[in-house]
Parts: C-alpha cells; sequence; structure tokens
C-alpha cells in the first residue's frame, strides 16, 4: 500500500471520529460551569509582573485587575 | 565539569571542521566548515578563559539581555530582507540587474530564497523567538529556565541562519520551498529548536501563575509543530559526510505533498500560529485592556490547530495528487477561514472603549491594520484555494501577492509593533524617540503593500487570462514571452511599493538606534485625543 492509500485509511476510519470528538469536547469544555471567572482571572495575566517575576508570597497581594 | 565536557565537545567540533574545510566536495560545504570550525575554536576558547572563574548566583529578575539582543537582530534582518526583496524584484523588472561578474551569486535564483529566509526566518524568526522569550517569562511571572541555553538559542539560530544564506548564494539548496538548507544545517537547526523548546517549557514549568496564557499556547503549538514539519520535510540522505548534497527519501507526488504539509503549516503554525501569540499579548499590553473574549481565543486556538494540518493539498491543485486529497485540503481551507475571522475580531474588539487611542497612538494603529491584513489574507487564501479560482491564479503572480499581503501586512506590521513596544520598555526609556517617525513608518509601509499587493492582483490574473485565451480554432493565443513582457510596468510598481516599505524598516532602524542611544524626544502627541 502507499503512502496516499494510507493516509485515505487513516483519514477513513476512526481516527477522524476520534480527532473530531476530540476537537467537539475541547470547545464544549471552554463553556463549562464556571469557566467565566476562570478565564476572566487569566486574561488579566499580561497586567500582572510587569517587570519583575512573582514570588509565591506576594501573589495574594496582587490583586488589582483590569475589568473588560 | 561541565566546562570540561564543552571543551572536549568543541574541540572535537573544531577538529571535525577542520578536517572537512580540508576534505570538502564543494564549496558551500567547506565554507560551512570553515565557519563552524572559526565558531567552536571562539567558544573553545571562550570556555577556557573562564574556567577559573567564580560561578555566580543566577540573578532574581527577568532575563532581559537576550531580549534586547533579539530585538537588535529582528531590526537588522528585517532591512536585509526587505533590501533583497527590493532587489529580486527589480531584477525581475530589469533583467540586466543580473550583472554578469556577480554571476552566479548574485543571480535571481540564488537570491530569491535569500530573501524568503531572510525575512521569514531571519527576520520573522528572531522576531518569534524574543517575543516568546518576553512574553513566556511575564505571563509565567517567572524567569527563563536554562540559564544561558536561552543565549544558545539566540545565537544558534543566527548561526543557523548565516549558514542558510551563505549556502543559498554558493549554490547548496535541496530545492524545497521554504526549506532549502541543507541536510547538516538542518540538524543544526533541530539542536536548538529542542533547546528553544526545552526554554519554553522549563519556564512554563516553573510558573507562578496558576493558568497558561492563551499566547503561551499559540507560542507552544507552534515551536512544537514547526519541530515535527522540520523533521519530517528533511527526510534526506547525504551523498556523502564531507559534501553538502543530499538525496530525498520521499519522490514524486508523495516528496510534492510532504513538501507542501511542511509549507502550508509552516504558514499556518510559523507565521500564524506563533505571530498570534505575539497578538494576543502585545494588543491586550498596548490598548491596556485585556483581550476581548477569552473564550473565542481559545476557539480560535483549537480550531486552527485542528483544521490547518490538512490543508497543504490546496497547492497542488490539478497535479498528480490524488483528487479526493486535493479536494479535502481545499475543504479544510475554506473552513479555516472562519476561526481565522474570529481571531481577527476577537484582536480588533480588544480595542472596544479604547478606539480613540487609534487617533492618538501610531503604534496601535500599526497592529489594527496587521489585524485587518490578517482578516484581508486569510480571506483571500481560502478564496484562492477554490478549485475553479486556483486554475486562474495558481503558478501567477497573483500567489506572490497574496503572501506579501500576509507577510508584509499582517507578519510585518504586528512584528513592527512588537518592536516599537519593547523597544522603549527593554531600555528604561519612556517611549520611542520620535513618534512622528512611527507614523511615517506607518503610511510608508502601508502604501508599500497596497502598491505591492494591488499590481501583483492585476498582473496575476492578466497572466492567468493570457495564458488560458484561446482563439476560434482552439489555438492558445500568447507565448509566455507575451505575458512577460505585458506584466513590465505592474513588474515596476512592484518595485517601488517595496522601497516603500523598505524605507519604512530604515526608518524603524534608525529610530530603534536613537531610543537605544538616549532618551525620549519630548514633543506633543500625533493627534488630539478625543475628548
Amino acid at each position: 500500500m502507499n503512502e496516499t492509500s494510507l493516509l485515505r485509511e487513516l483519514a477513513d476510519n476512526w481516527l477522524l471520529v476520534g480527532m473530531f470528538s476530540l476537537f467537539v469536547i475541547a470547545i464544549l469544555w471552554a463553556f463549562r460551569p464556571g469557566s467565566r471567572a476562570v478565564h476572566q482571572e487569566t486574561s488579566n495575566i499580561p497586567f500582572r509582573n510587569e517587570d519583575y517575576p512573582a514570588s509565591r508570597q506576594d501573589r495574594s497581594s496582587q490583586t488589582e485587575e483590569l475589568q473588560p | 565539569m561541565g566546562n570540561y565536557v564543552k571543551l572536549i565537545v568543541l574541540g572535537l567540533i573544531t577538529l571535525f571542521a577542520a578536517v572537512a574545510a580540508n576534505w570538502g566536495r564543494d564549496l558551500a560545504y567547506i565554507v560551512h566548515a570553515i565557519i563552524i570550525m572559526g565558531v567552536s575554536a571562539f567558544m573553545f576558547v571562550r570556555v577556557l578563559r573562564s574556567m577559573d572563574k567564580p560561578v555566580y548566583a543566577t540573578p532574581e529578575g527577568y532575563m532581559d539581555d537576550v531580549i534586547r539582543a533579539g530585538v537588535i537582530a529582528t531590526g537588522f534582518w528585517g532591512v536585509v530582507g526587505f533590501l533583497v526583496g527590493v532587489v529580486i524584484a527589480f531584477q525581475l523588472a530589469f533583467p540586466q540587474l543580473n550583472f554578469q561578474p556577480l554571476e552566479p551569486f548574485g543571480n535571481f535564483g540564488r537570491l530569491r530564497p535569500l530573501h524568503t529566509s531572510a525575512v521569514i526566518f531571519a527576520f520573522g524568526g528572531n522576531a518569534l523567538i524574543m517575543s516568546t522569550f518576553y512574553i513566556v517569562q511575564r505571563t509565567c511571572g517567572a524567569r527563563l529556565w536554562g540559564g544561558n541555553l536561552a543565549w544558545f538559542v539566540f545565537w544558534g539560530y543566527n548561526l543557523f541562519i548565516i549558514l542558510a544564506a551563505t549556502g543559498y548564494l554558493l549554490g547548496a539548496t535541496q530545492g524545497k520551498e521554504y526549506a532549502e538548507p541543507e541536510w547538516y544545517v538542518d540538524i543544526w537547526l533541530t539542536v536548538v529548536w529542542v533547546a528553544f523548546l526545552a526554554v519554553f517549557l522549563g519556564t512554563i514549568f516553573k510558573r507562578q501563575e496558576k493558568h497558561i496564557y492563551v499566547a503561551n499556547w499559540f507560542l507552544l503549538s507552534f515551536i512544537v509543530t514547526v519541530a515535527m514539519l522540520h523533521l519530517v520535510n528533511n527526510i534526506s540522505i547525504p551523498v556523502s559526510i564531507w559534501g553538502s548534497k543530499s538525496v530525498q527519501v520521499f519522490s514524486g507526488v508523495q516528496d510534492a505533498m510532504v513538501q507542501w504539509w511542511y509549507g502550508h503549516n509552516a504558514v499556518g503554525f510559523f507565521l500564524t500560529a506563533g505571530f498570534l501569540g505575539m497578538m494576543y499579548y502585545f494588543v491586550p499590553k498596548q490598548a491596556g485592556r485585556p483581550v476581548f473574549s477569552y473564550k473565542l481565543s481559545i476557539i480560535h486556538f483549537w480550531a486552527l490547530i485542528f483544521l490547518y494540518i490538512w490543508a497543504g493539498p490546496h497547492h497542488l491543485h490539478y497535479t498528480a495528487l490524488p483528487d479526493w486529497a486535493s479536494t479535502l485540503g481545499m475543504v479544510f481551507s475554506i473552513i479555516l477561514w472562519m476561526p481565522s475571522w474570529g481571531g481577527m475580531i476577537n484582536g480588533l474588539m480588544t480595542l472596544q472603549g479604547a478606539w480613540d487611542k487609534l487617533r492618538t497612538d501610531p503604534i496601535i494603529r500599526m497592529m489594527v491594520i496587521s489585524l485587518a491584513f490578517y482578516g484581508m489574507s486569510t480571506f483571500e487564501g481560502p478564496m484562492m484555494s477554490i478549485k475553479a479560482v486556483n486554475s486562474l491564479s495558481h503558478y501567477t503572480d497573483w500567489t506572490i501577492g497574496h503572501v506579501h499581503s500576509g507577510a508584509l501586512g499582517w507578519n510585518g506590521m504586528i512584528t513592527f509593533a512588537a518592536l516599537y513596544f519593547l523597544t522603549p520598555k527593554l531600555w528604561g526609556r519612556a517611549q520611542m524617540y520620535s513618534m512622528s517617525a512611527i507614523n511615517w513608518h506607518f503610511w510608508l509601509a502601508t502604501i508599500g503593500i497596497i502598491l505591492y499587493a494591488a499590481s501583483m492582483w492585476v498582473t496575476g490574473i492578466m497572466e492567468g487570462l493570457m495564458w488560458r485565451e484561446v482563439d476560434a480554432n482552439g489555438f492558445l493565443v500568447n507565448s509566455f514571452a507575451d505575458t512577460v513582457s505585458a506584466k513590465f510596468p505592474m513588474y515596476v510598481v512592484r518595485g517601488l511599493g517595496g522601497v516603500l516599505y523598505l524605507a519604512g524598516g530604515v526608518i524603524m532602524v534608525w529610530n530603534m538606534w536613537m531610543t537605544i542611544r538616549g532618551g525620549a524626544k519630548v514633543q506633543a502627541p500625533v493627534g488630539v485625543p478625543a475628548e
């Protein structure tokens, strides 16, 4: 079997179903309950630790957040 | 102990390169052996001289020296790449510019890969590496992992650029578009890239933030996928260990498919995913507000990752490639339009509530135009991948126009914006030396791109129509040379567009130079803020 037919076999079977399900799950996972708070927190990361690395102690003091 | 290992390895490399320089079978290989010998001998002496120096503890702050070097390298390679582009654009309009005394080195055929690699890999690659180092540190709240490994990545990558560029001029190429470097240069790039991945992942692992910011997702996918593409597309067997020539393992249409699987995903993951990583950091930073929708950025990411990898076959419509494969490539290319525009909208809408900055901040303006070109070329690309359109556009200059609206518009503009953001920040200046020079750069570059893209649309569609024109008896009307002479005016306009873009780049380098040398020039802002 040459490479192109091999790729065709791959494309036609369960690999396709698996990849597609993985994709759908990844998208649905973004909409899970409680994701909004996580995303809000994460999207503010660029506005922290601008000039100096974070140390574990002062993470809690960096609560200054930008609201969208 | 580590230094002894380094000395042994460097000594062996120097010795091997010296032997290779003596026994080399072709000019490119000999020159490369001499370069490698020189570099490793220099490093040997450097390591030797630092043997009994005390080892200092790792500093606490961010590792920014290597980013500063990257900013300078990006500016330098940008101007070099644009300059070679202008030269070859005029060589196409005026073939006499292939000067006889410079043959074969100054020939269009050798300068063209020099141009593409200089802008994509030297300018774009250095921009990606330095901004990756910047972004990953800030978004992880952690210093780069691996100490001097980041310096190895920087110098190693630039050595790769030097080897690739000199190789093209001296005639060493494996003839694969955007993957021209020969086998030993490929091996070296693999080593550097693994080090790059290690620095990136090491920093991610020791992050102080709970979550990994989305820009890092894009950057990681860029690093991992480029590694995979590079390894598969460069499976070749060297004819001799003392020569640069190698033979590809794949052949025929399989080789073509692997090449364009590589080629299109180089666009997808090097020029798109990597630069989107830059976009998702620098646009929110410059706008001073978080990304419009974090959910949309996640969907953008996964859709891009899952779809892009299948789009390659659209480069091989109407060839020996099976029909189903090229249809598959076409369908996935069209689906790709949606996530691409989702990403563009996400970037543009980040400015929601800050649109007034468009009047006052030329850096924001550059980001907006780069996103606009991202949107334009991700619409044009899917359209050109439709078989009926492709039968007109393929092999014409329309393709070259499409590539440049993406490369000059999207990649170039977002990189300029990143350089204008980083240069004052990294050298501790309030802002760039001259804000009006940024404005000049913006307009020169924008008008340059418009001249370039418009002339290539006209000439591309014209030559496509001329090639397929038949008379009443079914004979072709035009010879190939007819299309060449008809294209002359558009080639001159394209060259002028390139000159404008290059001029903008020169102004940027001057502005960066003045910013690094001294403080910001005090002056009124370019526009008046909206009240």
